[in-house]
Parts: C-alpha cells; sequence; structure tokens
C-alpha cells in the first residue's frame, strides 16, 4: 500500500523545479505518536549525548533567569537599600554569571546542533541502505526525484525540528523558569503581568491556521512560477523552433504575478502579528508601573524587583514565538516522517534465507524448471518454462518485446523470485544461496551501459575492490576499450562528464563490458546488451563480445539476429 | 561544462568583486518603488524613536516611584496619577512602535517581492532570446539555480538586509544622541559592546559563507552518490555492489559530515563569545552606572534607562552578521543575475530587418560551412555544403555520429548563423530576414522530445495556440498518435509528464512529429524523429507524411537507411563533408560507402516488428 503512495511510474521528466516540498504533498501534517516513536529510535544510540545537551540547556536557562535578579541585586545595592549586597560583591557575581552563561551556551548549541546531525546522517543512511535491497519492482515504478526528494528535503526537514527541539526545550523551561521567578518575587505583581500571557496565546492559536493557508498558497505560487521558468529553460529550443517566446512571456507573467500577490498577502499576515505583540507588552509594562509603582510606594514591594520585571518581562514573548514555530515544525517533521518511514517500510522482497550457503560453482550451468512469474498479480510474463543451459556454453535468447526475455535475465541473478518453479544456478537453486555469491559469480551487461562518476579507472573496478590497475587494463585492452581510454586526456584517470556524457554509447558499453570482465563471473548474461549502438561501431563490439564470452556460461538476449549470429 | 560566456564561480562564494556596482544596481532596482522605499524608511525612523521612548518611560517611572519613596507618600494621589499617565504613554508608544515597524517591514516585503517579480521576468524574457550557442555552453540546472536561488539573494538583502541595516543605524545613532547628555562615560560604555560584536558577527558570517559553499560541494557528492545509486541500481545489485556502494556513501557522508560539525563549532562559539561581549559591557554599566547613583550623580531611573536601552540594542547589533550575511550573498547573487541580463543574443534581426517572402518553399545551401567555436582551431562541423530542395522533394541525410547531420538541421531556422556560404529561402538569405518570418516556415522535429507538463492538446498545438481541434486531430492522424490518444480517458485533455500519463520514446517521438505539423510549415526537417518509433509504426508514419507534405520541402536525417529509400536525393556526409550524392538506387550502385552500410545494416535482420524500442523489466 506504502508503494502506491509513491504516485506516478517513471515516466518523462522536464527537469523539474527541485525544490523541497513538491506540489500535491502535504507538508503538514498533525502529530502521530507512532511514527513520532519510531523516528526517535534514530536518536537511541546517542541518548548520553542527548541527556548531556538537556544539561547543558538546563544551566543556560538557569544563568539566563539569574541575570536579571543580579541586576535587581544591583539596584538595590544602588539605591543604598538596607540590608543588600555591596556592588563589588554584586559585580563579582554578575561576571561568575555571565561567563558561564556564555560557556553553558556553547555547550548548549554545540551538543544539540551536532547530535541533529548525527542523526539525521544515520537516518539518510538507513534509507539508503535499506533501498539497496527494496524490490526492484519498487524502484521501476518510482521516480528517483521522489526517493532523492525524501532523502533529502525530507530528511532535512526533520534536521530543522531535531535542531530546534532541544533549544525548543530550553525555552519551554525558561518560560517556566521566568513566571516561576517572577511569582517568587511578587505574586500578586507576576499575576496580573502574566494575563497578556493567554491572550497572546489565543491570538497566535487563532491566527496560525490562516497564517498557515497564506504561507501554502505563496509556496504554492512560488513553485508553480519556479517549475515553468525551469521547464522554458528546458525546452528552450522546442521555445524558440516554435516561435512561442511573446506567448511563454506572457504566461510566465502572469504566474509571476500571482506570485507576487500571494507573497504579499502572507507578508501581510506575518507582519499583522507585530503591533499585537507590541501592544500586548506595553500592556505588561503598564501594569508593572502601576501596580508595581503602588506597591513600591506602599512599601510592600522593592524598587529593585519593579527593575527586575521590567526585564523578565521583555524576555517573555522570544520564547512564546519559538514555541509556536516549533509547533509548526513539529507539524512539517511529522508529514516528513511519514515520508521518510514510508521508504524504510517498503517491504524487502528478496533476502537471504536464513541458512543460506554460497553459491558453489563447480560446474556453472543455468537451469529453468518449470518457471512462472510476472510483475502483475494474474499476468504472467513466463509461463511454467523449462530449459538448461549447459556449463560454459553460450545461449541466445530471441523474441519479440514483451515476451519476457529480460525477465529471465532478471530471474537468473534473483532480481526477482519465481511464483513457481525454480531457477537452478550450478545446480543449486537461487533461493538457498546468498545473494552475495550470486552476484561474484554473475554478472549482466544491460542494454543501457550506466556509468558513475568518476574515472575510467574507477568504472572498470567498480566492486572487484582486489583488482589492480594492471588488471584493469588488461580487461580494458581485451575489450578493445584501451585505445580510446588513452586518447582521453588523463587516460584511465579522467574524470568523466556526468556519467560518461561526452562519450558515445558505444564507447560507454565497452567500459561496462570491462567491467563485467574484469569482475570475472563464471555465468554472463548479456540483455539486449548491443542495441542501442549504432552499426557504425558494431564490429568493435562484435570483437569484445567474442573475447567477453569465452569460457563462460553465457546467455545472449537480442531482437537483432546478427549479435546472435556470432 | 563550464561556459566561456560567464565568467562567474561557483554559487555563492564569498567574491566581493565591483561590490558597489552590484549593490548600486540592486538599490536602483529598489529605488523604482521610491515612494514605497520612503514610506518605509519614515516609519522605520519612527518605529525606533517609539521604540527608544520605551527606556525613557520606564527609566522615568522607576525614578518617580524612587523621588516619592524616599519624600514619603505625601503626594500619593498626584504620584498615581502620574504613574497612571507614564502607564498610558507605555502603551500607546509600544502600539504605535508595533505599527510603525509593521508597515516598514511590510513595505519592505513588498518592494522586495516588486523587485523579485522585476527580476525574474526579465531574467525569463533574456533567457528565451538568448541564442542555442549560449544554451549549450550553460548548464541548465546553473540557470535554474540562478532563476531562483540567485533571486531570492538578491530579493531577500532588499527586504530585510537593508532595512535591519537602516534601523540598526537609527537606533545606534538617535540612541546614543539621546544618551550622551546624560552620561558620556557610560554612554560609552553601553555601546562599547556594538563594534566588537560587529567585527565578530561579520567575521563569523563569512566564515560560514566560505563552509557554506564547500559543504554544498560536499553535500553534492553524498547526493550524486545516492541518485547514481537509485539509477543503476541494476548494475549495483547485478554486482552485488551493497558493500561498495555503502562504502562510498559512508566516505561522502563522513566528510559533510566532519564540515558540518567544524561549522557548527564557528557559530556556537562565537554566538558564544558575542553574548559574552554583551553582558561585559553591562557589566561595565552596573559597575560605574552603581557607583553614580550611590555617588547621587546618576538617578535609578536612568541606570534602568541605559540599562533597557541595551537590550534593546541586544537584537539588532547580533543582526549585523545576517546584514554582511545578507549583502554578500545578494553582491555574488546580483552579479550573475545581472551577468545573463546584460547578454545580447548572438542572432537576432538585423535592423529593418523585412519579413521573409514566402514562394513556393525552395531551400538552398549554398558551399555553407560551419563550425560551432570558430574562434578554436579545429577543423569545422561542416565544409562546403550545397544541397537544393523545393516543393514536393525529400533530400536524405546520412553518415556517422559527429558527421554534422544535426548541424545542418539546427542551420535551416537560424538556431546558428553559417561561418561561411549562405542559406536561402526563396532566394532570401536566412539572416536577412526576421527570426519569426523564418521560424514560421520551418518545421524542425528532433530525436530527443521535450513535451511540456501541459495537456496533450497544447503540446501538439504548442507552435500555434490558435489551431483549432481538428487541426491537431489531423496531425495527430499523420503521425500515428490518433489512436493511442483516443484510447485514454481523457483524450486529448490528458496530461503529459509526472501528473498525467507516461509515454514510450516512440509515442513521444510521434506526439513531437505531431506537433512539427501543425503550423503547416513550408520546410519540413526529421532529425532522426522517428529512432525509437518501431519500424511497423514508422512505415506507417513515412507513409502519411508523404501523402501529407506534397507541397513541402522535407529534409530526412536517419539512421535507418530504410526510411530514406524514396528520398529524391540523398547525401552521405562524413567528417563535416559530403562525401556520396546520389538516389538509393544509384548510390547502391556506386559500392561506396552507402552501399557498404547499406549491407551492414541488412545483415542485422530486423524482427518483423517493434525493432528498437526499449524493453523494460516489470511493468
Amino acid at each position: 500500500m506504502s508503494m502506491m503512495d509513491f504516485g506516478g511510474r517513471g515516466g518523462p521528466h522536464h527537469g523539474g523545479a527541485g525544490s523541497q516540498g513538491e506540489r500535491g504533498e502535504d507538508i503538514f501534517a498533525p502529530f502521530d505518536a507512532n511514527a513520532f516513536g519510531r523516528i526517535t529510535e534514530f536518536a537511541k544510540p546517542y541518548r548520553l549525548v542527548f541527556v548531556g545537551a538537556i544539561a547543558a540547556v538546563l544551566a543556560f536557562v538557569a544563568a539566563q533567569l539569574g541575570i536579571p535578579y543580579v541586576i535587581r541585586a544591583a539596584v538595590d545595592s544602588a539605591v543604598g537599600k538596607p540590608g543588600s549586597t555591596p556592588l563589588a560583591t554584586v559585580f563579582v557575581v554578575f561576571l561568575t554569571l555571565i561567563i558561564l552563561n556564555a560557556v553553558v551556551q556553547y555547550l548548549q548549541e554545540v551538543t544539540s546542533a551536532r547530535l541533529a546531525q548525527r542523526i539525521i546522517f544515520d537516518m539518510r543512511r538507513a534509507m539508503f541502505s535499506h533501498l539497496q535491497e527494496v524490490s526492484l519492482s519498487f524502484l521501476d515504478k518510482t521516480h528517483v526525484g521522489r526517493i532523492m526528494s525524501r532523502l533529502q528535503g525530507d530528511v532535512n526537514a526533520l534536521q530543522e525540528f531535531f535542531e530546534n527541539s532541544i533549544t525548543a526545550t530550553g525555552d519551554l523551561v525558561l518560560l517556566i523558569g521566568i513566571i516561576g521567578v517572577l511569582i517568587m518575587l511578587e505574586w500578586r505583581l507576576a499575576l496580573l503581568t502574566l494575563i497578556v500571557l493567554p491572550t497572546l496565546i489565543a491570538i497566535r492559536a487563532a491566527w496560525l491556521p490562516q497564517a498557515k493557508e497564506k504561507f501554502r498558497r505563496a509556496r504554492d505560487a512560488s513553485s508553480i512560477v519556479n517549475g515553468a521558468l525551469a521547464e522554458n529553460i528546458g525546452g528552450l529550443r522546442v521555445v524558440q523552433g516554435s516561435r512561442r517566446e511573446s506567448v511563454n512571456l506572457d504566461d510566465f507573467k502572469a504566474k509571476a504575478n500571482d506570485n507576487f500577490r500571494a507573497a504579499v498577502a502572507a507578508a501581510w499576515t506575518s507582519q499583522i502579528m507585530v503591533p499585537t505583540v507590541d501592544v500586548l507588552t506595553g500592556i505588561a509594562m503598564a501594569v508593572i508601573v502601576l501596580v508595581g509603582g503602588r506597591f513600591v510606594l506602599k512599601e510592600d514591594m522593592d524598587l529593585g524587583v519593579m527593575v527586575a520585571f521590567i526585564f523578565y518581562v521583555q524576555r517573555f514573548f522570544d520564547p512564546i514565538r519559538t514555541l509556536s514555530m516549533q509547533y509548526t515544525m513539529l507539524q512539517r517533521a511529522m508529514a516528513a516522517s511519514h515520508r521518510i518511514l514510508e521508504v524504510l517500510d517498503v517491504p524487502v522482497a528478496i533476502r537471504d534465507r536464513p541458512d543460506a550457503v554460497a553459491l558453489d560453482v563447480m560446474e556453472p550451468a543455468v537451469e529453468f524448471r518449470g518457471v512462472t512469474f510476472g510483475y502483475n498479480p494474474g499476468e504472467p510474463v513466463l509461463k511454467n518454462l523449462s530449459f538448461k543451459v549447459p556449463p560454459r556454453q553460450v545461449v541466445a535468447l530471441v523474441g519479440q518485446t514483451g515476451s519476457g526475455k529480460t525477465s529471465i535475465a532478471a530471474l537468473t541473478h534473483r532480481f526477482y523470485d519465481v511464483w513457481d518453479g525454480q531457477v537452478l544456478v550450478g545446480g543449486q537453486d537461487v533461493r538457498d544461496v546468498t545473494l552475495a555469491s550470486l552476484g561474484r559469480n554473475i554478472a549482466m551487461v544491460l542494454q543501457e551501459p550506466f556509468l558513475f562518476t568518476g574515472t575510467p579507472l574507477e568504472n572498470i573496478r567498480y566492486s572487484s575492490d582486489w583488482a589492480s590497475r594492471d588488471d584493469v587494463i588488461r580487461a580494458a585492452k581485451n575489450v578493445r576499450a584501451h585505445e580510446f581510454i588513452m586518447n582521453l586526456p588523463q587516460g584511465y584517470d579522467t574524470e568523466l562528464a556526468e556519467r560518461g556524457q561526452n562519450l558515445s554509447i558505444g564507447q560507454r558499453q565497452l567500459l561496462s563490458f570491462a567491467r563485467a570482465l574484469l569482475a570475472n563471473p563464471q555465468i554472463l548474461i548479456l540483455d539486449e546488451a548491443t542495441a542501442s549502438i549504432d552499426s557504425f561501431l558494431e564490429a568493435e563490439i562484435q570483437e569484445a563480445l567474442r573475447v567477453l564470452l569465452a569460457g563462460r556460461t553465457s546467455i545472449v538476449i537480442a531482437h537483432r539476429l546478427a549479435t546472435t549470429l556470432m | 561544462m563550464t561556459s566561456p560566456l560567464l565568467s562567474s564561480r561557483p554559487l555563492r562564494e564569498l567574491d566581493l568583486r565591483g561590490a558597489p556596482r552590484i549593490l548600486g544596481r540592486v538599490l536602483r532596482l529598489a529605488w523604482r518603488y521610491r515612494r514605497r522605499f520612503v514610506l518605509a524608511t519614515v516609519t522605520s525612523l519612527l518605529a525606533t524613536v517609539f521604540n527608544l521612548a520605551m527606556p525613557r518611560l520606564l527609566g522615568w517611572s522607576v525614578d518617580q516611584v524612587h523621588a516619592l519613596l524616599r519624600e514619603g507618600a505625601m503626594n500619593y494621589n498626584a504620584a498615581m496619577l502620574e504613574l497612571t499617565g507614564i502607564a498610558v504613554l507605555l502603551v500607546t508608544t509600544a502600539a504605535l512602535r508595533g505599527l510603525m515597524q509593521m508597515i516598514s517591514g511590510f513595505q519592505g516585503e513588498y518592494i522586495g517581492q516588486s523587485v523579485g517579480r522585476d527580476l525574474r521576468t526579465a531574467f525569463f524574457e533574456k533567457l528565451q532570446r538568448l541564442s542555442f550557442e549560449f544554451h549549450d555552453s550553460v548548464h541548465s540546472g546553473d540557470l535554474i539555480t540562478r532563476g531562483m536561488l540567485d533571486l531570492e539573494g538578491v530579493r531577500g538583502f532588499i527586504e530585510t538586509g537593508l532595512q535591519r541595516f537602516l534601523s540598526l543605524i537609527l537606533l545606534i545613532v538617535i540612541g546614543t544622541s539621546l544618551l550622551i547628555s546624560r552620561d558620556p562615560l557610560l554612554t560609552l560604555l553601553a555601546m562599547s559592546f556594538v563594534p566588537l560584536v560587529a567585527w565578530h558577527a561579520t567575521r563569523m558570517s563569512l566564515l560560514l559563507r566560505i563552509t557554506w559553499t564547500r559543504l554544498q560541494e560536499r553535500m553534492s557528492v553524498l547526493t550524486r552518490v545516492m541518485e547514481e545509486s537509485l539509477q543503476g541500481m541494476r548494475v549495483v545489485r547485478a554486482f552485488a555492489a551493497k558493500p561498495h556502494e555503502m562504502a562510498k556513501f559512508d566516505t561522502a557522508a563522513n566528510r559533510a559530515l566532519a564540515l558540518s560539525n567544524d561549522r557548527i563549532s564557528i557559530r556556537s562559539s562565537s554566538m558564544a563569545v558575542i553574548t559574552l561581549a554583551y553582558y561585559l559591557s553591562m557589566a561595565l554599566v552596573l559597575w560605574f552606572g552603581g557607583h553614580r547613583v550611590l555617588d547621587g550623580r546618576l538617578t535609578i531611573g536612568q541606570l534602568t534607562e541605559f540599562l533597557t536601552l541595551m537590550t534593546l540594542l541586544q537584537a539588532p547589533v547580533r543582526q549585523i552578521g545576517m546584514i554582511v550575511n545578507s549583502s554578500a550573498r545578494a553582491i555574488s547573487s546580483g552579479r550573475r543575475l545581472f551577468e545573463i541580463l546584460d547578454l545580447e543574443p548572438a542572432i537576432q534581426d538585423k535592423p529593418g530587418a523585412p519579413d521573409l517572402v514566402l514562394g513556393k518553399g525552395v531551400l538552398r545551401f549554398e558551399s555553407v560551412s560551419f563550425a560551432y567555436h570558430p574562434e578554436v582551431d579545429a577543423p569545422p562541423t561542416l565544409e562546403d555544403i550545397s544541397f537544393c530542395v523545393g516543393p514536393g522533394q525529400t533530400l536524405g541525410i546520412v553518415g556517422p555520429s559527429g558527421a554534422g547531420k544535426s548541424s545542418i538541421a539546427l542551420l535551416i531556422p537560424r538556431f546558428y548563423d553559417v561561418t561561411g556560404g549562405r542559406i536561402t529561402l526563396d532566394g532570401q538569405d536566412i539572416r536577412n530576414v526576421t527570426l519569426q518570418s523564418l521560424r514560421g516556415a520551418v518545421g524542425l522535429i528532433q530525436q530527443d522530445v521535450f513535451l511540456f507538463d501541459d495537456g496533450i492538446d497544447s503540446n501538439i498545438g504548442y507552435a500555434d495556440p490558435q489551431a483549432e481541434q481538428h487541426e491537431l486531430v489531423d496531425a495527430a492522424m499523420t503521425a500515428q498518435i490518433h489512436d493511442f490518444v483516443a484510447s485514454l480517458p481523457l483524450r486529448y485533455r490528458t496530461q503529459v509528464g509526472e501528473r498525467g500519463v507516461s509515454l514510450s520514446g516512440g509515442q513521444r517521438q510521434r506526439l513531437s512529429i505531431a506537433r512539427g505539423m501543425v503550423p503547416d510549415p513550408a520546410i519540413l526537417v526529421f532529425d532522426d524523429a522517428t529512432s525509437a518509433v518501431d519500424a511497423a509504426t514508422e512505415h506507417q508514419v513515412r507513409h502519411a507524411l508523404r501523402a501529407a507534405t506534397r507541397s513541402q520541402a522535407t529534409i530526412i536525417i536517419s539512421h535507418r537507411l530504410g526510411s530514406l529509400m524514396h528520398a529524391d536525393e540523398i547525401i552521405v556526409l562524413d567528417r563535416g563533408r559530403i562525401i556520396e550524392r546520389g538516389t538509393h538506387a544509384s548510390l547502391l550502385a556506386d559500392g561506396g560507402f552507402y552501399a557498404a552500410l547499406y549491407q551492414a545494416q541488412s545483415q542485422g535482420i530486423p524482427l518483423p516488428e517493434r525493432i528498437g524500442q526499449k524493453e523494460r523489466v516489470g511493468p
């Protein structure tokens, strides 16, 4: 079910806007204890650091609360209040306090931010690791861009949340602390002053839903206008060829104007809170002056307390604002968590059995016994198929599109499990052996050669970590790739531009032949490996193939007979 | 690919070249909204004044209370009256301060958004007009970055950086001048943290900015590792390379994490130092101020006023870091934006160029030569190409990859200019007529199909938004895509792209052919336009096209010789030169390159159906 939530299959894709929060996806979600619990699991290994961070936060709050208190003492001492601490002592206490304050502030920030980073990288790693094992049908159906936005945007949203949640805890404690101190100092004045608090919370609560809606609209409008820009850049050649410049400019202007209006509306909504908070601050101050002044005059209260109140009240409002922002962040984090958990919950269809053994390939035969298999329930692609490839023989599979040739290749490698029947490699059922040992013994060359960013050396070596430079060069020579590699500016150490886009498709395919040859598999599957190569290169490829296939059990899949006639 | 046309280095690096000029230009953009700008500044000034009135009122009230306390409570009622007055003033002042802040903040955002919209539109307009030569030389991702992030950089500066800077200056100047007459030394002490914090905040934000660029680079390596692993998942699985991929991930992630941790240290230590500096000046004010109160040279209310003012200043002074960062970003972003805005398209209409006068539609290449980078000493892409196609005629072009076939196609709508010789349409050099009229007469259909995130109908009618429905259907029928479209639930209104139907390569190419047919151009150029269409369908497309293009001049570029058999003339291109020309029959008889190629291709006996269509594992 979660798979379906990903929506769209790998369709055409025109360089999307690349911004976080794709359109049509909720960016806020209500609190969900279950999801929250699972996400916080990632923090478990760092329990001690977490406790340390909280301790630093509490110490910081204590120092923050202490500072106005000392100022009060200074005022009392300055007005020569009887029994007050001498100014010099107050000064020393103040100095100690502010140094302590700086130290714990540093500790608090460093530990919480680093902790958040660590957790976020762990999370990303867990997702990436999981994706290495999920069923290929999931990856076939899901756009890589969508998965990437989960690995990036959603994980970042959580980072923001984690990083702020420790300081938000601090804010909450600070708020409670301020209230506590005020009540201790003069509870009647405190209660009167604190009346503004519930008022502010009520106003913010009423304001927030509308504000969120306005912000959402502004964000949507912005992603629309950016999407239009990206699309026009991508399709620029068509735009100019079709003389659409002025039509598109008018369209774009309309979108830019919508964006402008939405952004201005959002700006207005956020600015309207400014005077509200200010009026409430003013009222709190007025209460202190009026009521506090009266208390002082009646000698119910020290003048220093009145000054301390003035200082505390100014610190009221920041924690409330950050806390309500944190609430929004929590909702965003919940939405992100859901999407991250969706990835982590994609079932792993294929994994080693507990008792799986390493593949033993004395006799590298491949056999299909009564195999039935398909991708969608009720629509088998292969029906009761049986055949055998004897060791070190080449067998060609020819058939029309959709006849299931590629499925045979995928099943041999156990990319999928059969519905019925058995696939045997070296006489062993592929489900009884480890995937790693299958990978070591079977190599596959696909229609679309895939190169990784890096050099030809790295690409040929790929996962054959044991291979020396000479091994790599030997493999390249054997498949006739050496010559063109040496013609690259830095030979084997040339950084290939954007995954080899500067090489022809034939050259890229030769590199992937070399990669397969170096891996030295017992069994080789060529899945339409020459289909996308134009005929001008084919002779070289044929020669390379001959080397590659020599002495291996090979399955060659093609729909052009020339490949199979060799 | 680095562009020879664009000088600036990657994104948001610390690069202050030409800072005054760029900031000046940004300010001029904002000055277009000068009335709002003045309003924002005046309200910001008033907000500062009201803001500074708060400490004074509070100090006054403390003094009143203190004075009464010393004199005894004889004047209790009068004192309460006075306190009430102060209380009312406090509320009023706070409200006015908030109101002024709101107005100036809103105006700031309004101006920022307005400038953002202006820049966005100008950028879009410019990109549309810049020629292929430019677009070849820049990565589209780079342009998108400029249009999104750099634009935000400039906008953010106008919206907040500028405002904050103004109000900070006002706050310091007015605040100092209010206090200085009262006690110069104490004022100095109260302000002593400002330069220290300003310096530290500036240093921190510049350091963070530089490391930010580096962090982005490291993060993009991590992104690439993940993205490639997902895209190449079949290769990864085929080699059972999960450990290898995880090792790549860990290397990239640890590098990013280490730098990120460094940044956290920089930020946290600077913030701690900034806080300490602030409280140290407060300690000094307390010490000296306290003594002055004891000496009777200062009232306790005045000391409160000093201290309250410091709390007011604290936040804006800390924001110096943000202001510096915002300006640095505006400078580099502004440079990257203006760089594009200042480019002139290499290909544009000559002054006073007339429209093309279309007669029968005869296209002629007269010993055309062409190079993408004529300044580089390399063999030209095309040399001495001459041919002529008239109405109802078809010219076929074949040759190996890189022979220059597509370059010929791109020269016809004048996406590039020839470097030698000339191209004429009905006798008029295409460089002498307007681009609009020329491109209206040429339909170029390319191998790589770009479809827009829009309906099928809008995509087919892209070049002619006024086209009638039946014209779209006719074109779709010619391109053999109508039956498919008709089978969709929303038919021609079906969305293409991520939120709509997903199309195979062949279907996309057929849509693109239909799109090229709609404006009914006099010259049609097919550049490998059916490479992904299966052989049987391609045959039908060709057949329908022949019927539909009886009066047009057609050029077909193809890898598959079978699709050129009916051409009136075929030219064989190799390394930019014509090496053979003739009809299919005469070329075969010549026994040259074409004949050899034909031989090779017919050996790869295609299966009766669906050659070349990509097959995917899975549904």
